[in-house]
């Protein structure tokens, strides 16, 4: 035991819906912090000498799967990217909101971006079948890189859980949404056209239900360019509104 | 593909322009609202002169009163309209209002509170901002260093200004600061919205402190003028009267 480290108190939420003997509670787990600790290594560390039956999800530990997202002291966070050097004693965790429960700490994401991939249509629509012999077709650098840049979203639900419109309204397609449609809409393989994709956010539970908090730019662990993105959205469809959309 | 009948149509869009048009409108008249009410600070021929000039004293020799009612009616209607638009974010639910109070405390992010407060304070707008449109819209000849300063006293309404000077103040720096969040197109949007909060906090600071200077100069005139009451302001300027 190193005497000037400092003892943590992860006060953790608890629940396994599926276990009908469980009930909501918080557990308290006492942890001596070491050198360069992440709360995914801490949590590790819970799950091998205090509790096994700690759920909490991880993939890569480096912010790239973007599996360990929780509420880190009430925001959302990535745990493996969060230095327990930057949080006080007592760091409360709880699963992100807005997403089913799974167990603990673990929400089902995949669940809710599936649903919210399918309903916005966010893969690449091809105007024709792709040939996988031929040549790819040139893109510009720039190009490629600004459809990549908007491509870093890891789907981590911390803009969803980060949301005060995306808390209160179920239907809010959020920044994961909109920033995936305007991947989309940059490129040139996608033979959808404006109006197409007016039909898809250009309403209260996409672009316009959006209230300009920018939550969901302060808490991505990606820092995507969020706020400048959903501000074009809004501004081109809002514009698209006024010069008259084709007849339905 | 989306069935016709789900198609969004372009309503949602316009509502939601209009909803920032009226505020950016509504926000930008109480600005010379606060300015010119202040004009009493340099003296009462000053405020006289302002009054005067809204009723086309100047244009047409006499004042026509009329013509602020005429005013006082569009920006009434513009309330009510942005009060309409505003309603469609509202939390309705108890539930939402739950979830919006623990996300909030949650979060402590700035942004996010503010939100509510805006919420609160175009809440308790619905209710005292038609007071004094009522009050302006059928007595537009009214106003002046006395007669303003009359009402605020004797006529018993300055807590109701006082109240309603935070909440306009609260309701349209924070709104102004979201428009320009929401619409705006910045070379670098996090060192333009830290530059727009300041902005936004610098404007509640300044009209806040001007409003209440404004009001307590209104008292003042309005307890001394009280033995007086209803006494209309003669300028002191030569060659108007």
């Amino acid at each position: 035991m190193n005497p000037s480290a400092r003892l943590l108190a992860l006060h953790v939420f608890r629940h396994n819906p599926r276990d009908t003997a469980s009930s909501p509670r918080l557990v308290i787990y006492q942890l001596e912090e070491t050198p360069g600790m992440t709360l995914f290594i801490a949590l590790s560390r819970i799950r091998e000498t205090l509790d096994p039956g700690l759920n909490f999800d991880f993939v890569c530990r480096a912010g790239v799967c973007g599996s360990c997202a929780m509420l880190i002291n009430g925001r959302p966070g990535l745990a493996c990217r969060t230095l327990t050097a930057e949080l006080p004693n007592q760091i409360n965790l709880f699963p992100l909101p807005g997403f089913e429960l799974i167990a603990d700490l673990s929400v089902n994401t995949g669940k809710w971006m599936r649903g919210m991939s399918e309903r916005l249509q966010a893969w690449l629509h091809l105007r024709e079948e792709a040939d996988v012999d031929a040549v790819e077709a040139r893109m510009e650098p720039e190009l490629a890189e600004s459809i990549y840049e908007l491509d870093r979203c890891i789907e981590c639900g911390c803009c969803i859980a980060g949301c005060g419109s995306a808390q209160m309204r179920t239907d809010f397609v959020g920044a994961v949404g909109m920033i995936k449609l305007a991947r989309f809409r940059l490129d040139p393989r996608d033979a959808r056209n404006a109006a197409d994709f007016f039909d898809l956010i250009g309403d209260d539970s996409g672009v316009f239900g959006c209230m300009s908090l920018l939550a969901c730019q302060d808490v991505c662990p990606k820092q995507l360019p969020l706020q400048s993105q959903i501000a074009y959205l809004r501004r081109s469809m809002a514009r698209q509104a006024l010069n008259g959309l084709p007849p339905a | 593909m989306i069935p016709a009948s789900e198609k969004p149509g372009p309503w949602p869009a316009r509502l939601d322009l209009l909803q920032s048009l009226s505020g950016l409108l509504l926000g930008l008249f109480i600005l010379l609202h606060l300015l010119f009410d202040a004009s009493i600070l340099l003296g009462k021929d000053a405020m006289w002169t302002v009054t005067r000039f809204f009723e086309g004293y100047f244009i047409f020799g006499h004042a026509l009163p009329w013509l602020v009612s005429l005013f006082v009616a569009s920006i009434f209607a513009l309330f009510v309209l942005h009060a309409w638009l505003a309603l469609r974010k509202f939390p309705t639910q108890w539930r939402q209002h739950r979830i919006y109070w623990a996300h909030m405390g949650a979060m402590r992010h700035e942004d996010t509170t503010f939100w509510f407060v805006q919420v609160m304070t175009g809440f308790g707008m619905f209710f005292l901002g038609p007071v004094h449109l009522y009050l302006m819209l059928t007595h537009p000849e009214q106003i002046g260093p006395y007669a303003s300063a009359d009402r605020v006293w004797s006529g018993v309404m300055w807590p109701l200004y006082l109240l309603l000077l935070w909440l306009v103040v609260l309701h349209g720096g924070i709104g102004l600061y979201r428009l320009a969040v929401k619409w705006g197109d910045y070379s670098d949007p996090a060192k333009a919205r830290r530059k727009l909060k300041w902005m936004s906090r610098a404007l509640m600071v300044f009209f806040l402190a001007l409003g209440m200077l404004t009001l307590a100069a209104y008292l003042k005139i309005g307890i001394e003028h009280a033995p007086n009451v209803g006494e209309p302001y003669v300028p002191s300027l030569k060659g108007v009267s």
